[in-house]
């Protein structure tokens, strides 16, 4: 265990660093709360809401810019991406409040949000 | 500049550039933005054996590249926060004296993968990225600990020139 002992340092960096991380995880864990509906902004911009209990499937974007945005169980995931990367669409489905799914290349952030839709026309819209 | 200078700087860019390459043939590892950072190796190695300056030109000139030859301004953006973000921190435990490459390359791993997210929030205009933190804060630990271990190795093999 002499490198225990010649690396102390980076050892107790290494194990502070972890707790950190650790409890920042346990933190969202503990306070999660099951999401009432989505938000979907493009842009920053709020483009819709849609509740999660309704199954849906909608086409976001337009031409070489879409994704494909599925509500399923209570769910909601990206099941198609025009751009190259996709991760998006590997990133599975988000059902917590707070949890979000990102397509950079086209600016769009899905985010579970708490509650309720306050807009029922934009889910529709 | 020095002949030698120029040499190498083109070398250990060079070499950092095909860690970059190298790391883009990985397979994705399930969350974005969780990967090993291999392009840190060179980096780590250029801060213990040459200087922090040599480090912020290997890092700098390497992100500019990536940026030409495989991404976009968004991606631009991105690697340049983390890597500036990792540079500061890194330089800045590298310059106490008390850490090894292990525990700089961790930190650096972690401010990288903050940076990037810290950017994210601000193109994206949202804070809502908050489940990211945790898990890129400990996948930039664990990436760290490989490429710290591993540019030790480097740094303790590679026979110093002149």
């Amino acid at each position: 265990m002499n490198w225990l002992k010649t690396h102390r340092n980076d050892v107790l960096l290494i194990a502070v660093l972890l707790i950190l991380g650790g409890a920042l995880a346990l933190f969202l864990y503990i306070t999660r709360q099951a999401g009432g509906y989505v938000s979907v902004r493009v842009d920053g911009e709020l483009l819709m809401e849609l509740p999660l209990r309704e199954d849906t499937q909608i086409v976001l974007g337009e031409e070489e810019h879409t994704n494909t945005l599925v509500i399923e169980n209570g769910t909601a995931r990206v099941v198609e991406a025009s751009c190259p990367d996709q991760i998006c669409v590997n990133q599975g489905a988000v059902r917590y409040a707070g949890e979000s799914i990102v397509c950079l290349p086209h600016k769009l952030v899905v985010t579970v949000e708490g509650g309720q839709a306050n807009d029922v026309d934009a889910a529709t819209r | 500049m020095k002949a030698s200078k120029v040499a190498q700087y083109g070398l250990i860019t060079a070499l950092a550039l095909v860690l970059s390459y190298l790391e883009s043939l990985l397979p994705p590892l399930g969350v974005p933005g969780v990967k090993l950072g291999l392009p840190n190796l060179a980096v780590v190695f250029a801060l213990y054996r040459l200087s922090w300056k040599d480090a912020w030109v290997t890092s700098l000139v390497r992100v500019a590249l990536v940026a030409l030859l495989f991404g976009n301004g968004a991606s631009l953006a991105y690697s340049a926060a983390g890597a500036a973000l990792s540079l500061i921190v890194m330089g800045l435990l590298w310059k106490t004296g008390k850490f090894s490459s292990v525990g700089v390359s961790v930190a650096g791993g972690v401010a990288h993968n903050a940076g990037q997210i810290l950017v994210a929030m601000a193109l994206l205009e949202t804070s809502r990225l908050a489940w990211y933190l945790p898990v890129l804060w400990i996948s930039g630990t664990v990436a760290g600990v490989l490429v710290g271990v591993v540019s030790g190795v480097l740094v303790k093999r590679v026979p110093e020139k002149k």
